[in-house]
């Protein structure tokens, strides 16, 4: 099928005067991992409703899977799609047992190994115990598994990560990989950037209920034209010397602390800077060379 | 529309009340109030104890009126806020099934609920009746319970359109709480008020079928007017033509009280 896995044209939600999601163009392809980024209220948790077919768009057409989200046939889609909600809630009075068995019996699933879902996302112990039980953690490893049920060809996940601790986020993107190994597309929301740069294939920031930047991590960062940032240990005394050689390599910014000191320079003068340190030998104890992260591009476009 | 999702989705809400002990604590308030109305019941005519069948429905009809809309009221008003406001219903419908679906299996999940409270609450009363006064008027009594049944389940509908329409549990609770006063006790005031104010001129003819607007009003001219003894005793012939007295028209009336709701909520539930 050469159908996107979803496909978003001019896609506009607006309650009353104010405008949630202002002309959203979008293509996500099948297998991708996306990556949504934005401030609370940018509209990402909108337009993932809206993807859904769970708030009607005021303009604009979504398709997933090549099947429009407003027509009957969207019902057969629904039953290859895994959600994961921001801030999960369950039913408290359901064990982890029945609360999957519940969701996999309205997606129509037979044989459902309820026991063998809980072990994936670990929570073998725990299904015989109602929710109401459950840590925050918990209940987002069982939201998560509901996520999982049927292997769904397309999963959405708004904030997976919320409330699990180091371990289980790691856990989290185990699994993660082997849905994306065997082919499902992803599309999911963060905050936390650095633990997504590293995982989605592309990603969009929004910014006011629009697509602010689209594109792989390092393309953006290419568009972004940040700078690299060289962190410098000075040996005593070697403030002045270091200052005068490395000021006048292109269009570097120098800044002295102590006896650190920080250069900013254009990515084409990397290896321009890197000679010219080299060159003040034992000026220098240490040096340090960042990468400008997500959070850096994310800020400069939506701070 | 697919019976499955709703048969799962009636499923989990008659459980979760059959768990929650729900089921059994308004089946016990039923048997009480029951045997307490039907022993107490005939106080007004200066004796107590267990009475005549007619009577005793008669009684329990009144009692009905009071108790069943403000437990199908409660029961239902928040079927779908509840789940808006706690934030469970996005996952709900992201499931593979229609809002109309969701309503029909959580309504049919909540009638069944309430269906086995009534049934149980009312059956052991009956039982304790047919006990200590043995009566061919079993029949009658089935019909009484039976309608009690449709007479909650047209509450309960309401209070699921309620859950639909509203925008937070606060405003559907006020709202379930208006319409029992409505319809329990203001309508009748004022279609009686009207009546007589114009000093029977206007709305005579009319009083009949504005009763038939009122799901309480259909529930008591149904189980009266079927009692020989008691239609005169509540001088229902005046007011009511026997023409529409019949159990046929007003159980169409009752289930068209429950098929209405329901219409009006699955279409605000689309929007």
């Amino acid at each position: 099928m050469a159908n996107s896995a979803i496909e978003i044209r001019g896609a506009v939600k607006r309650y009353g005067a104010i405008e949630a999601v202002g002309g959203v163009d979008l293509r996500i392809e099948r297998g991708e991992v996306f990556g949504l980024i934005g401030h609370n209220g940018a509209g990402k948790s909108t337009l993932f409703k809206m993807m859904l077919g769970l708030i009607p768009a005021t303009a604009g057409d979504i398709r997933i899977d090549g099947t429009s989200i407003n027509g009957k046939a969207f019902r057969e889609v629904r039953r290859g799609v895994g959600y994961l909600p921001e801030n999960v809630v369950l039913y408290e009075n359901l064990n982890g047992l029945e609360t999957l068995d519940f969701f996999a019996s309205l997606k129509g699933l037979r044989n459902l190994d309820g026991r063998a879902m809980l072990e994936r996302v670990g929570l073998a112990e725990a299904g015989d115990r109602r929710v109401k039980t459950y840590s925050k953690g918990m209940r987002q490893r069982l939201g998560f598994a509901q996520a999982l049920l049927g292997e769904p060809r397309l999963m959405f996940l708004d904030e997976p990560t919320n409330g699990l601790d180091p371990e289980g986020i790691r856990e989290f993107y185990g699994l993660l990989r082997e849905q994306r190994d065997r082919g499902a597309t992803i599309v999911l929301t963060s905050h936390i950037l650095s633990e997504i740069q590293e995982r989605v294939d592309r990603l969009a920031i929004m910014k006011t209920g629009r697509i602010q930047a689209l594109g792989a991590v390092s393309s953006l960062r290419e568009q972004m034209r940040l700078p690299l940032l060289f962190e410098l240990r000075l040996a005593p005394g070697a403030e002045d010397a270091v200052r005068a050689a490395l000021t006048g390599v292109d269009a570097s910014a120098f800044s002295l602390r102590g006896e650190r000191a920080t250069v900013q320079c254009p990515r084409e003068s990397k290896m321009r800077m890197v000679a010219a340190i080299c060159g003040l030998g034992a000026h220098i104890l240490d040096v340090q060379i960042r990468e400008p992260s997500l959070e850096d591009v994310f800020l400069g476009y939506s701070g | 529309m697919e019976l499955r999702p709703i048969g799962i989705l009636a499923r989990k809400e008659f459980r979760d009340r059959i768990r929650n002990r729900w089921v059994l604590a308004v089946a016990l308030i039923f048997t009480a109030f029951a045997l307490v109305i039907a022993y107490f019941g005939s106080a007004q005519q200066g004796a107590v104890g267990f009475h005549g069948i007619e009577a005793t429905i008669a009684s329990l009809v009144s009692l009905v009126i009071y108790l069943v809309p403000l437990i199908a009221l409660i029961l239902g008003f928040d079927a779908v806020v509840g789940e808006r406001e706690r934030g469970s219903l996005d996952l709900l419908l992201s499931m593979p099934l229609t809002r109309l679906e969701l309503l029909l299996g959580k309504f049919l999940g909540l009638s069944a609920a309430l269906t086995c409270s009534t049934v149980i609450g009312f059956g052991v009363a009956g039982a304790v009746l047919a006990y200590w006064q043995p009566t061919a008027s079993i029949y009658h009594y089935v019909g009484f319970v039976l309608s009690s049944v449709l007479f909650g389940m047209s509450f309960l509908s309401l209070a699921v359109a309620v859950s639909v329409v509203a925008s937070d549990r606060a405003r559907a609770s006020g709202a379930a709480i208006a319409l029992w006063f409505f319809f329990v006790l203001v309508y009748d005031l004022l279609l009686l008020g009207g009546l007589v104010a114009t000093g029977g001129e206007y709305g005579a003819e009319a009083t009949p079928y504005l009763l038939l607007l009122n799901p309480a009003d259909v529930y008591r001219i149904l189980n009266i007017f079927g009692l020989e003894d008691l239609r005169t005793m509540y001088g229902l012939t005046t007011v009511f033509p026997a023409e529409l007295a019949s159990p046929a028209l007003l159980g169409a009336v009752m289930l068209a009280w429950i098929a209405a709701p329901l219409a009006v909520a699955s279409w605000r539930f689309r929007k």
